[in-house]
């Protein structure tokens, strides 16, 4: 069973960059939450009313947002390989077998 | 996708032309739904499996899908034919509210589920979960709140699983074959598709649905592309749609609740628009079908990946949805073969219209094709939640993994005939009240499930009793929806919301009060030191990353031992 009880813990992570990713991920979701401030007709693009394409424009936009939000937290939390027995992290364990 | 609007029920129409049989279109249709079988059994030998007797190959496809294959099967899981006969349909009958929320709802869905889907993954890889009930009772250490979100996922995808049947029937009714008065030609052409679909299921497991979702994905992308660049030139331009919409729109109200359509959303419509957007959101992730084609990627991060390249499917629901407006324009009549108006039809009968008979073909095959890998997994996933925790969890506990499978397989071929009989013998309408009766229920899982990815703070028996009060809530208030035209039940999924005193989506109102009294009984159970279950997780389970050890060591194939970064 586990060593000592601080490997069970989560791996450390930059707390500001989760924060960061975190709004980055919220912004979408408020942004289309506020119906009142989309839903209108003009001004038309190309035919369009403005509530259709302004909601065409946040899927885009979304993505990136996403996007960015998932390399940001690649990089606040690099992930820590675990034990051999599953039950702790292998962060200061040097390794005798040769793999990873 | 979830809570569309019922009440696209037929009514009488003077027009009776029923088109006769589109041969060309048909054949057309016929030869892809060949090409998909052929693939669907072939699936098997597809990244071929040591054996395929245990629920982590047959029904999670060895956990082994990459992010390609995990954006086809999760775009082929979730955009299903019945959402792209039922999207349109909506926009083309009632307006954008309760068709045109699709597209937010779509939006929001991949910044929420990038949050918490992958605590979900590591811990179920560590684990060797299949089902979020599985992860449930892992960490509450209650059967009872793990069989109440088990149960709910089988009765929520269950009517899901059925209207993916009224899908292929609004083709082939368009098609002129599947209607009439003969019962034999009429369900014939059903029967033998899902009885296909049922047979390579039962064989392939997951990889069959995996593998079809390539040509289904492909397929549907090619239509809506060239239907949403060709049909608009022919009917006068998107700007004469969309004045043909807000003509029609501003012009009618739903006979069902007697509200006036909506070309754009008024100050009265605001919170049925965002809540329906948001409820379906945080719902979708909460079906069983969802969570197998996610469970099935390989790594944590196939999935937050896929978050930022699923909107592509959003970007197309939303192009379809307008096509529901372009029909208005082009003056389309759905009409089916029994003479009634049917919005349903109102997609097929545009490509019909519209398109040369045998790109006709190519549509009809796309949403025909885009019915049978929804209702795989769907199958599949409620197969694998009545094995894990139903018969493994209450009736065989020291079941093995082959019994498991051979359990699951069943169960899979059971359900699927269980929803061809609903659809066959039951008016459609109890499909379609009973999906969004499961769209509210499924809701009210999500606390348990997503609330213990990240705290035990909630108690056990307090999520229980949330639970049930969402549940029942949801159900009185959907059944209170009257239709003002016939008097019906379940008329809609909207109803007023207590203090804020809007209208609004049924299952968020339900959700809070979920959420408001597991929050107060856990205040007073832990007060009263109730007993606490036993947790199976740790927290390092959480972060898990494929080449991680695994508690349950399984007979793997090759491709497991593929280095995954």
């Amino acid at each position: 069973m586990s060593t000592t009880p601080h490997r069970h813990e989560a791996p450390p992570a930059n707390k500001g960059l989760l924060a960061l990713a975190g709004v980055l991920l919220a912004i979408p979701i408020v942004a289309l939450l506020l119906v009142g401030t989309y839903a209108k007709d003009e001004p038309r693009v190309l035919g369009f009313p403005f509530f259709i394409w302004y909601q065409f424009v946040w899927v885009v936009l979304c993505s990136a947002l996403t996007y960015t939000a998932y390399r940001i937290v690649l990089k606040a939390r690099p992930h820590v390989p675990m034990s051999r027995e599953g039950d702790s992290f292998d962060d200061d364990l040097p390794r005798e077998d040769g793999i990873r | 996708m979830t809570a569309i609007a019922p009440s696209l029920a037929p009514t009488v129409a003077p027009a009776a032309d029923t088109g006769g049989v589109n041969g060309v279109a048909l054949t057309v249709l016929i030869f892809f739904f060949v090409l998909v079988a052929g693939a669907g059994f072939w699936a098997a030998r597809w990244r071929r499996p040591e054996s395929m007797e245990s629920l982590e190959e047959w029904g999670l496809g060895g956990r082994s899908f990459g992010t390609w294959i995990t954006w086809f099967l999760l775009g082929g899981d979730l955009y299903t034919a019945y959402t792209f006969v039922a999207v349109p349909a909506a926009m083309w009958a009632f307006g954008a509210v309760n068709g045109f929320f699709a597209v937010p709802y779509t939006i929001i869905l991949y910044p929420i589920i990038f949050v918490f889907m992958s605590r979900l993954w590591s811990v179920s890889h560590r684990h060797g979960y299949v089902t979020p009930a599985d992860f449930v009772e892992g960490r509450s250490g209650s059967r009872v709140l793990s069989l109440a979100v088990a149960v709910t996922g089988f009765l929520a995808t269950m009517p899901y699983i059925a209207l993916q049947l009224v899908g292929i029937q609004a083709v082939l009714e368009v098609a002129g074959v599947g209607g009439g008065n003969n019962w034999v030609a009429k369900d014939l052409p059903l029967f033998i598709a899902f009885l296909v679909l049922a047979l390579y299921t039962y064989t392939s497991g997951l990889r069959a649905p995996a593998i079809i979702a390539f040509v289904k994905d492909i397929l549907i992308y090619l239509v809506i592309i060239v239907a949403v660049i060709y049909l608009p030139s022919k009917v006068g331009g998107w700007g004469h749609v969309f004045d043909s919409a807000e003509k029609k729109m501003t012009t009618t109200t739903n006979p069902a609740t007697g509200n006036p359509n909506v070309f754009i959303p008024g100050p009265k419509a605001y919170w049925a628009y965002g809540t329906l957007a948001l409820g379906s959101a945080l719902a979708l992730f909460m079906y069983p079908h969802s969570i197998t084609a996610t469970l099935s990627a390989k790594s944590r991060n196939t999935i937050r990946k896929n978050a930022s390249i699923l909107p592509a499917y959003s970007f197309l629901l939303g192009l379809l949805a307008l096509l529901g407006w372009v029909a208005i324009a082009a003056g389309t009549k759905p009409v089916g073969l029994d003479g009634k108006v049917n919005g349903q039809l109102v997609i097929p009968q545009l490509f019909e219209d519209m398109f040369p008979s045998w790109f006709a073909g190519v549509a009809f095959a796309a949403i025909a094709i885009g019915a049978l890998v929804p209702a795989a997994i769907m199958s599949i996933a409620a197969a694998n939640t009545f094995t894990r925790n139903i018969y493994k969890a209450w009736i065989k506990p020291n079941a093995t993994v082959q019994q498991e499978a051979k359990v699951s397989k069943l169960t899979s071929l059971v359900v699927k005939a269980f929803a061809l009989i609903f659809v066959l013998t039951l008016d459609k309408s109890n499909a379609i009240n009973f999906q969004l009766l499961g769209g509210i229920w499924i809701l009210q899982t999500f606390p348990a499930l997503v609330f213990y990815l990240y705290t035990r703070w909630f108690h056990r028996w307090a999520l229980l009793a949330g639970w049930a009060v969402g549940m029942v809530y949801g159900t009185v208030a959907a059944y209170n929806v009257t239709n003002k035209a016939t008097g019906a039940p379940f008329a809609g999924s909207v109803a007023n919301m207590p203090l804020i005193g809007q209208l609004g989506y049924i299952a968020v109102t339900a959700f809070a009060f979920n959420v408001v009294v597991a929050a107060i009984l856990t205040l007073a159970l832990r007060a009263a030191k109730a007993p606490e279950g036993k947790d199976a997780t740790i927290p390092a389970d959480y972060f898990a990353e494929a080449g991680d050890p695994r508690v349950e060591k399984l007979p793997v194939g090759p491709h497991e031992y593929t280095p995954s970064a």
